[in-house]
């Protein structure tokens, strides 16, 4: 679902990555690794269009774009889970059933704060809310930037499962992560310095 | 259709949650109003000759400053950044902002233009004209501030920034607005002041948002 031939990013006249080539086929997930400030992030923006001062060929195979977790989460404060979570569906053109989303707060374990607004959660809460658009929403790739940091760990197995249900239907993901992800399937590795 | 009316409905909540940053600017408009008659002195008659030219740079000065906010929140979030992964149309969710700006904040300064001009003494006709130039006029100054607001939204401090850039295209809308009204005033026909203005709004309706969603692109793009 995506190959990227060649590319490459400077960034502030610093070298961050070139050359890269790899590819994403459904049922994998790809993991980037590296160090604080190696181009993690950019290189996940790079991949879904958002930052352009790049090189390289890199073609998506999808009819929609990727469902993505950034580091800026994507949820507002002043509107209540149940809100920014509608908002997720109304962003991807889906009539989400309300069903869904309940079940989505429930397996996110955010039962009972249905109706608090996203500024009365805690760091971890919020970074669960935004996870909610992975699971109420049908997209057959992720790109997820850091999706572990501030989770606890019964949110860190919920996580590794959902992960798990995705490439069993062959869905495609690609996570940027420096924690180790668990779960029964090859892992493809993209380390930059 | 969906995003833009979900998009105002939005808008309108989170700040019927928090009400301050649409009620300043109102409150601000009101001080600088009432000032004035302190100022200059209560004579109604020096009042309603300058109360046009202080009603409008008042309200251009309320507006201005609710126009820093209307894409910064968003951009904070990360909001801004879905829209323009989602591709979903950039175009319509700045129309969608600028309507929700433009209820947050033109419609309000229109419903308290009356009494702007009680407190300045302005005849029936002059009240009239003022607040119809002002219906005019509010959504263009919304719609024009967007483009400085987007421009400007991926700086730390935009604000004295969105002024600088906005003020030239302001001057054109205020200097026919308040002819309007002094127009109005002195009774003679306002018909071809209204349809200017109208031609203004027309013209920013359709090329607005495409500058609006362009500088949005920018931003995000980082």
């Amino acid at each position: 679902m995506l190959q990227v031939r060649n590319a490459g990013c400077e960034r502030d006249e610093r070298l961050l990555f070139e050359d890269l080539s790899f590819s994403l086929s459904p049922g994998e997930l790809l993991q980037v690794v590296g160090g604080n400030g190696s181009g993690k992030s950019t290189l996940l923006r790079v991949l879904l269009g958002l930052y352009t001062e790049c090189y390289g060929d890199i073609d998506w195979a999808l009819d929609r774009p990727p469902l993505y977790l950034g580091h800026r989460l994507g949820i507002k404060q002043s509107l209540t889970v149940i809100e920014n979570l509608r908002w997720f569906g109304v962003l991807r053109e889906e009539a989400v059933n309300e069903t869904r989303i309940e079940e989505a707060v429930y397996k996110l374990g955010l039962s009972g704060f249905e109706d608090s607004l996203c500024s009365h959660l805690s760091e971890g809460q919020r970074k669960r809310v935004a996870l909610g658009q992975f699971l109420i929403i049908d997209n057959p790739c992720w790109v997820m930037d850091e999706p572990f940091s501030a989770i606890d760990a019964d949110g860190l197995s919920f996580l590794m499962a959902i992960l798990q249900e995705h490439l069993d239907v062959n869905g495609g993901i690609i996570i940027s992560t420096h924690q180790p992800i668990t779960i029964d399937r090859p892992i493809n590795t993209l380390a930059l310095q | 259709m969906n995003l833009f009316i979900a998009s105002v409905q939005r808008d309108l909540l989170v700040h019927f949650r928090h009400p301050s940053e649409v009620l300043n600017p109102l409150v601000f408009f009101i001080v600088v109003i009432s000032l004035f008659p302190l100022g200059i002195g209560p004579e109604p008659g020096q009042l309603k000759e300058i109360a046009p030219g202080i009603v409008w740079v008042a309200a251009l000065l309320a507006t201005l400053m609710s126009m820093d906010s209307m894409f910064r929140s968003d951009f904070e979030d990360g909001s801004l950044e879905q829209i323009v992964l989602s591709e979903q149309s950039t175009f319509i969710f700045v129309l969608a902002k600028v309507v929700s700006h433009w209820l947050l904040s033109g419609l309000p300064l229109v419903l308290l233009m009356p009494l702007a001009a009680l407190l300045l003494f302005l005849d029936e006709a002059g009240v009239w004209a003022l607040t119809l130039s002002l219906l005019l006029v509010s959504p263009t100054l919304s719609l024009l501030g967007g483009i400085g607001a987007a421009l400007t939204v991926g700086l730390p401090r935009g604000g004295l920034l969105v002024t600088i850039l906005v003020m030239p295209l302001y001057v054109p809308v205020l200097v026919l607005a308040t002819a309007m009204v002094q127009a109005a005033e002195a009774g003679s026909e306002t018909t071809g002041y209204v349809y200017w203005l109208l031609a203004i709004l027309l013209g920013s309706v359709c090329l607005a948002p495409i500058a609006t969603a362009a500088a949005v692109n920018v931003a995000t793009d980082q």
